[in-house]
């Protein structure tokens, strides 16, 4: 069984004070989402300030997805508001604010576009009807590659990828697009752990630049390390904040039912769950 | 005959030159529509639309307006009906435009059965390229050029679209009014094909040209433009061969790009069967598929000698 530190990640004060407090990033209040009959979110309220990296916890139909739709005002809610950036979700994506990472099955990987198309799809907002890319949207789109290391691999079809790869294609299209807010939707599922390693430390680098990352997840092996802050969810919100105050065995148990086993060990209170 | 002749003599019927400008006209915009419709995975809907404008057609015939606009507004009418009935019901998309292509088109044919002296069914369904006339072409040329032009224009949101909706919503794209706008496309297509080859087999100008050109690409421009070569190529490969053997226009230019794509299939690389056959059987040379039929007899007994004797045939011959 391998151990984790467990501690809070490292964070860099001096990149938190760059950015002063303006209107949080995602601000989330009394949000309730009903499908038909079933109760989807109920009096959720999240925020997450500037140049933070927020992780989502919960499991399958706890309402994440549900919560990223609305956040991208994909579904509607019946209750409560969404604003980000201190405004109505509509602004935000048509100002280029928001990006969005799919779950891997989400992606049709035979579809005919290289690496580097699918980057450039990130500069789309900010293009002309035709969507024709200037000298520096095409720069914009190098660096991007080059930032993720698959400056390489640009003229490679999607799916000739490896599975950390593909996830990279996209860390890389929300870089090129200069989102300020990136939703990542069960990023490191099918991730081997090198891969992850690059993804995190990629993740970190942006949130030193003052970008905000809300990172959803159900395996708790994966509850990544490099989180700021945490959100237990479970159509309503059972706890946010400081992970390791959020990670306790007893929100756990309220989450997961009773904790999987093999998360245990990621979980920065393993070791109180050891000595019961 | 020699070879100039066999190209020339046709063209010497002002009716084959048109019905060959038709065709080609109308097989491009198909092909290049044809390569988002499989990405989106609307093919059913090409084939939806094609079939609900026999009843516009029907009409258009009787109330004496162009057949091209009473089938523009009943294929995107049948579009959107499709997306009515679709989002108020629990129904599955294939489900539904089932339900409604088929009763627009027994409306059309109870439309024309009931006036049967003033259109020719046969003509609607199946094309009559041979007989267009001039005007025709002008229209089919027009439409062609305007549908093609607004595609060509678009085609990175339109990739963008099939590609990845959420992101294409996320950095405030109107995913809406670009399906609309496809679909619009894909009522304006069927007008234009159907003069070519008629309602039912315009389905396979949507669908087959992209479907080919789709396991040979690996980027999208590359995929527009072998769709647009192979499908020219066909088209008239189709014509000739409509003279030459004497049979119907539609269905020659249409198996001809069934042909394209059974070849494609069969060779073409990287998807290509002969090619996964051959790599299923790694280490075994001699028996990989072309290359038995080449040796000796007595060989391919020698190689397989388990499989001659199991297989019933074989042995009894």
């Amino acid at each position: 069984m391998t151990t984790h530190p467990p501690q809070v990640p490292p964070r860099d004060p001096a990149a938190r004070d760059a950015h002063p407090s303006g209107p949080p990033v995602l601000d989330v209040r009394h949000l309730g989402v009903r499908y038909d009959d079933v109760r989807a979110l109920d009096d959720v309220t999240v925020s997450l300030r500037a140049g933070s990296i927020c992780g989502l916890i919960g499991v399958n139909g706890s309402g994440k997805s549900t919560l990223f739709k609305a956040l991208m005002g994909l579904v509607v809610p019946q209750e409560g508001r969404v604003e980000l950036f201190g405004d109505t979700t509509a602004s935000a994506r048509r100002a280029g604010l928001v990006a969005y990472m799919p779950q891997a099955e989400e992606v049709d990987w035979t579809f005919p576009v290289s690496v580097s198309d699918v980057v450039a799809m990130g500069v789309y907002g900010r293009l002309g009807a035709a969507r024709r890319l200037r000298p520096a949207d095409r720069a914009a789109v190098a660096d991007s590659l080059d930032r993720v290391g698959l400056a390489d691999l640009a003229r490679r079809q999607i799916g000739q990828l490896s599975g950390g790869q593909r996830k990279r294609v996209f860390i890389a299209r929300s870089i090129a697009q200069d989102a300020r807010l990136l939703l990542l939707d069960e990023p490191f599922a099918g991730v081997d752990r090198s891969s992850e390693r690059t993804m995190t430390a990629l993740l970190t680098a942006l949130r030193d630049e003052g970008r905000s990352v809300l990172v959803s997840t159900h395996d708790l092996a994966g509850v990544p390390a490099f989180c700021d802050e945490a959100v237990l969810l479970h159509r309503r919100v059972l706890a946010q904040g400081d992970p390791a105050a959020v990670l306790t065995q007893g929100n756990l148990a309220r989450a997961f039912g009773a904790a999987p086993p093999d998360a245990v060990p990621a979980v920065p209170t393993a070791a109180r769950i050891g000595d019961s | 005959m020699d070879v100039l002749a066999f190209f020339v003599e046709p063209l010497q019927y002002g009716f084959l030159t048109r019905a060959l400008a038709v065709t080609v006209a109308a097989a491009v915009v198909a092909a290049v529509l044809s390569c988002w419709l499989i990405l989106m995975g609307w093919s059913l809907m090409g084939d939806a639309v094609s079939h609900a404008v026999l009843p516009g057609v029907a009409l258009a015939y009787i109330i004496g307006i162009p057949f091209s606009v009473g089938a523009f507004v009943f294929g995107v009418g049948a579009v959107a009906l499709i997306g009515i009935v679709r989002s108020t019901t629990k129904l599955k998309a294939d489900t539904v435009i089932g339900v409604v292509f088929t009763a627009l088109f027994a409306s059309g044919l109870a439309i024309v059965s009931a006036t049967p002296s003033q259109i020719d069914l046969m003509h609607i369904l199946f094309g009559n390229v041979l007989g267009v006339s001039a005007g025709d072409v002008l229209q089919v040329l027009v439409l062609g050029a305007v549908t093609l032009a607004v595609l060509l224009f678009k085609r990175r949101d339109l990739t963008l679209l099939a590609f990845d909706r959420t992101h294409a919503h996320v950095i405030g794209l109107n995913t809406r009014f670009l399906s609309a706008l496809l679909l619009g496309l894909l009522a304006l297509t069927v007008v234009v094909g159907l003069q070519a080859v008629g309602i039912i087999l315009v389905v396979a100008m949507l669908i087959t040209p992209g479907a080919t050109a789709f396991l040979l690409s690996r980027s999208f421009d590359r995929m527009l433009l072998i769709a647009v070569v192979l499908t020219v190529a066909a088209s008239v490969t189709g014509i000739y061969a409509s003279y030459y053997l004497d049979i119907s226009t539609g269905a020659a230019v249409v198996l001809c790009q069934a042909l394209v794509f059974a070849v494609v299939y069969l060779v073409g690389r990287p998807d290509g069967l002969l090619w996964q056959v051959r790599r299923r059987r790694p280490g075994s040379r001699g028996r990989s598929l072309p290359e038995p039929q080449r040796s000796d007899p007595a060989d391919r007994t020698a190689a397989t000698p388990a499989r001659v004797s199991d297989d019933p045939a074989t042995s009894g011959a």
